[in-house]
């Protein structure tokens, strides 16, 4: 036994005890970005028991700023966040047990992943997954950390089912929509600082110790120097389709048909088929590889061809690199895709 | 006129006498905004017609997607 954790547990309000705790505690993040990748390097390093990690998504140069877990060679070989993440983590923490998926993940597989979690993180990039989460949240009454940021913005707030009031309260007072992505760029302490709010949540949340925790939602803007703590707790609503007497988890309740979206500022669409299956990647990459340029690595393909990049991953998801166009993306992947 | 805003004092020309004036004085057009005026959260449909007077502490949070 070495004294890896030796200066958290001389922190009195987690001692011994709290530590015990913490290794006990399994937490489901839900996103590798910035703020997935922060999360995940602090309470891997603080000794958490289990970590589940969720991406869709594959690490590019544009990552390399801010998020902290990843590597050039990961950057140059599009290694899926959720695979480099881990690797990196069990590196930092060989005795935390680490699981990832690459996966966009839908309200039914968070039906399975939420299985003997804790606590889950909020470390995504849009409104539509965190509904969900915050669903799931309500629905098996697990604790989440909402988490966002942009420029030099962030908020984070932590919805406790039964107590607080859920996100769903929280944006219903105003109109749900305009949630535009941003193109205003993101520096890395702003991430880093909601990473230091939901960590610090998580670690009280995670060693138990309730009355610690910061009932406020938090907001700062540290380039205008600005922050912000208001009690929202006048929000919660009784009649909240989410959180209130009679839910109906409105955003668990869609269709499985393909979804298709529009990645935030990245000039790329996403093609999600309505069934899962495992698509062989080999095969695909010799038939393309007479049309265009292929590459591969173990978890997914990238093809180029007409100026445009297609990335398919084993499970069918495509991303569709160079259009903001749907109707052109979804023409492409089924001329060259199915 | 001063306020508060966020923790910052910020004075605001005359004309601005709403919420919904210190909003737009603030060019925010988040549609996902809570608004707490003097340590009370407004209703988003109060905003128009909430009075503002020198000293009132106001907290304008918005929601953002990315991470
Ligand atoms: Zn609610």
């Amino acid at each position: 036994m070495n004294d890896r954790y030796s200066r958290q547990t001389l922190f009195a309000p987690i001692g011994e005890k709290g530590q015990r705790r913490l290794k006990k505690k399994h937490v489901l993040l839900v996103g590798a970005g910035a703020l997935g990748t922060g999360n995940a390097e602090s309470l891997v390093r603080g000794g958490v028991g289990k970590i589940t990690i969720v991406d869709r998504d594959y690490v590019e140069w544009s990552n390399l700023q801010r998020q902290q877990l990843f590597v050039e060679s990961d950057a140059i070989e599009r290694i899926p966040k959720a695979i480099a993440a881990k690797k990196r983590l069990q590196q930092v923490n060989s005795e935390v047990e680490i699981e990832a998926h690459i996966l966009d993940v839908d309200p039914q597989e968070f039906e399975s992943l939420i299985e003997n979690v804790d606590l889950i993180i909020d470390a995504t990039d849009n409104f539509d997954i965190r509904m969900i989460i915050n669903d799931i949240s309500q629905k098996y009454g697990v604790p989440w950390i909402y988490g966002s940021c942009v420029g030099s913005y962030g908020i984070s707030f932590t919805i406790i089912p039964n107590q607080t009031p859920c996100l769903h309260c929280l944006m219903e007072t105003v109109p749900i929509g305009g949630l535009t992505c941003d193109t205003a760029g993101i520096i890395s302490p702003a991430a880093n600082m909601v990473v230091v709010y939901q960590t610090a949540e998580a670690l009280k949340i995670l060693t138990e110790d309730w009355g610690a925790r910061r009932e406020k939602l938090v907001s700062f803007d540290l380039w205008k120097n600005e922050e912000s703590k208001i009690n929202v707790s006048s929000l919660r609503k009784a009649d909240c389709t989410s959180c209130g007497v009679h839910p109906t988890y409105p955003f668990l309740d869609y269709e499985n048909q393909t979804k298709s979206a529009v990645l935030c500022g990245r000039d790329s669409v996403q093609i999600r088929p309505a069934k899962k299956e495992k698509r062989d990647l080999e095969t695909i990459a010799q038939t393309l590889s007479s049309m265009g340029k292929v590459e591969q690595n173990p978890f997914l393909l990238s093809f180029t061809v007409e100026k445009k990049r297609l990335v398919l991953f084993q499970d069918g998801r495509t991303l569709i690199h160079g259009t903001k166009n749907i109707s052109e993306a979804k023409t492409l992947y089924h001329r060259y895709l199915g | 006129m001063n306020l508060r805003v966020n923790g910052e004092v910020v004075t605001v020309p005359d004309s601005v006498r709403t919420i919904k004036g210190v909003i737009d004085h603030f060019n925010i057009n988040n549609p996902v905004i809570i608004v707490e005026h003097n340590d009370t959260i407004l209703d988003k449909n109060a905003h128009e017609k909430t009075q503002i007077f020198e000293g009132d502490k106001i907290e304008l949070v918005q929601f953002v997607g990315g991470g």
